[in-house]
């Protein structure tokens, strides 16, 4: 009888379990995101905008961990985070002594590791702001910020739009950096993609499954949103 | 685009230099008298592809024949024996010319993968449990289950003196412990255990941090962001006493660390070798010097 199995397999799931690490990761890529935001504008600008000649030194930085493996990043930031690194210093403020095992540790290990995925998709769109929008605003007197609040963010949302959903499921689909230096907490560092790993291993494949399948649904619908906000944008723009 | 007619077909017959060209319309020719599609770029491509996997199966052929004199071993090994199976990895290379490939890992996670068909072919666990169901289950040979080293727990720090780390768990003055992942690394069961005869099961649990394997517990460690942790004797046997402390046996069930032999392997002269050496005086030697007890 597969079919009621199936449809047993619902009420059977650990929900008190499961509920936790989905939360948690929610928390984590919400805050992740609106500080990539803030972090993100200022370095995209300048990307943008800027014609000095690191420009293009400052950008691959700003890529390396699109290429770099996540155990490059988990093993630098065990020791940046740990007491004998910045991150240590920074946790000995409240008296701790480190930031690895943290809703922090990982807040910061996301920042870094999703960096690109928002600051990629600013930089293009405030490119894509045309040099006679921003003339003709200058010609009027406008200042800079004004004329970065008015013109470029108005023209620039849809890089907005898109770099906080990539950034936003990154950091739902992050895995290696967490593992590294989460230490595994429940309801503090054990997010839904470790959470996954945990049941797989423990061989309880019924609720890897159900989680499994959610997060599959997740991504196929965040990809599909970024694919056509990207097509709606192209479309007015021209 | 790619379907031929007759003039293109002439046209390139006439150039000097499409001898290539002659082989596929040849077998195109061929195919259509069969009766079958026109479209002869497919069925190049097809004859293409027969000929590539006619190299690569004479490339193996090649390989696995040169490969024969010296067998490898592939081996699923828990990630507490990392440094003792290297170790007689290479004393078993000294002496049969055999080599063993090693792949780490938890014992759970390694168990799951051989469930799924993993072409591992010894399987040398951190508990006798996996191993034994890896025959009920039929993934392992039936009858080859044995007990190759039995484990202890060790409490470790770099920076505290664990001259009684009872006492120094009891004083509670740190901020994180490690332990491996009770759910699929035996040692960290058994360090769940030695933390519950202790009575500080609730005292703890906040400051537990959970390395996904044992080699993980010791890496939070060793990076100072756990100050101590359980980790296993095998992993830290070349440290100060003061920084160990030997957790006594009566905390905590004895680890059984079994090995079997797998499916994949049942055939290979090397796979049983390299588990008859395991058991040998010699490995037995090797695998003492670590600090484990064998049967």
């Amino acid at each position: 009888m597969p079919n009621t199995a199936t449809l047993l397999i619902k009420p059977m799931l650990p929900w008190s379990e499961i509920w936790p690490p989905i939360w948690l990761t929610i928390s984590l890529a919400t805050t992740v995101t609106a500080l990539l935001i803030l972090l993100g504008t200022p370095i995209a600008w300048w990307l943008a905008r800027s014609k000095s000649r690191w420009k293009e030194a400052v950008g691959a930085l700003v890529a390396l961990p699109l290429v770099l493996p996540p155990t490059v990043l988990g093993f630098y930031l065990l020791i940046a985070l740990g007491p004998n690194g910045p991150g240590g210093m920074l946790a000995g403020a409240w008296g701790a002594r480190t930031l690895a095992f943290t809703f922090e540790g990982l807040v910061i290990g996301s920042v870094i590791y999703s960096l690109p995925f928002m600051v990629q998709p600013l930089r293009n769109a405030l490119e894509n702001v045309g040099d006679d929008a921003l003339d003709a605003a200058r010609t009027l007197g406008a200042r800079p910020l004004q004329i970065f609040f008015h013109i470029e963010v108005p023209y620039a949302r849809a890089g907005y739009l898109s770099g906080a959903i990539l950034t936003f499921a990154h950091t739902i689909g992050e895995f290696g950096v967490v593992l590294m230096i989460g230490g595994n907490i429940p309801g503090k560092t054990k997010v839904l993609s470790v959470a996954i790993y945990d049941y797989v291993e423990r061989l309880e494949w019924g609720t890897a499954h159900v989680l499994a399948v959610a997060m599959i649904g997740f991504a196929f619908l965040v990809i599909t949103a970024t694919m056509l906000i990207e097509r709606r944008h192209k479309r007015t723009d021209i | 685009m790619w379907h031929s007619d007759d003039s293109s077909a002439r046209t390139a017959r006439d150039h000097p230099k499409c001898s290539v060209w002659f082989l596929l319309r040849r077998f195109a020719l061929r195919s259509e008298a069969h009766g079958a599609a026109q479209d002869w770029v497919g069925k190049a491509g097809l004859l293409l592809i027969r000929g590539f996997s006619f190299l690569v199966a004479l490339s193996l052929a090649l390989v696995t024949s040169f490969s024969s004199h010296a067998a490898e071993v592939s081996a699923a090994v828990a990630a507490n024996f990392s440094a003792t199976a290297q170790d007689l990895g290479s004393a078993f290379t000294a002496e049969t010319g055999n080599t063993v490939s090693f792949s780490f890992g938890a014992t759970g996670l390694l168990y799951a993968q051989i469930s799924q068909g993993a072409p591992f072919q010894v399987f040398l666990a951190a508990d006798d449990g996996r191993p034994g169901r890896a025959v009920t289950d039929g993934y392992g040979i039936d009858g080859t289950v044995f007990t190759y080293a039995v484990g202890k727990v060790v409490l470790y720090s770099p920076s505290l003196d664990l001259t009684d780390g009872g006492a120094v768990l009891v004083a509670g003055r740190f901020d994180h412990i490690a332990i491996a992942d009770p759910n699929s690394a035996p040692y960290g069961a058994a360090a769940v255990e030695a933390i519950e005869a202790l009575g500080l099961r609730d005292a703890l649990a906040s400051k537990t941090v959970v390395g996904e394997n044992i080699s993980q517990a010791l890496q939070f460690v060793e990076s100072g962001n756990a100050e101590l942790g359980f980790v296993s004797q095998a992993q830290v046997i070349d440290q100060p006493p003061a920084r160990v402390w030997r957790v006594p046996a009566e905390y905590y069930s004895p680890i059984r660390q079994a090995a079997v032999l797998l499916k994949p392997g049942e055939k290979s002269a090397a796979a049983r070798a390299f588990l008859d050496f395991i058991r040998s005086a010699d490995g037995k030697a090797i695998i003492a010097k670590y600090g484990y007890a064998t049967d």
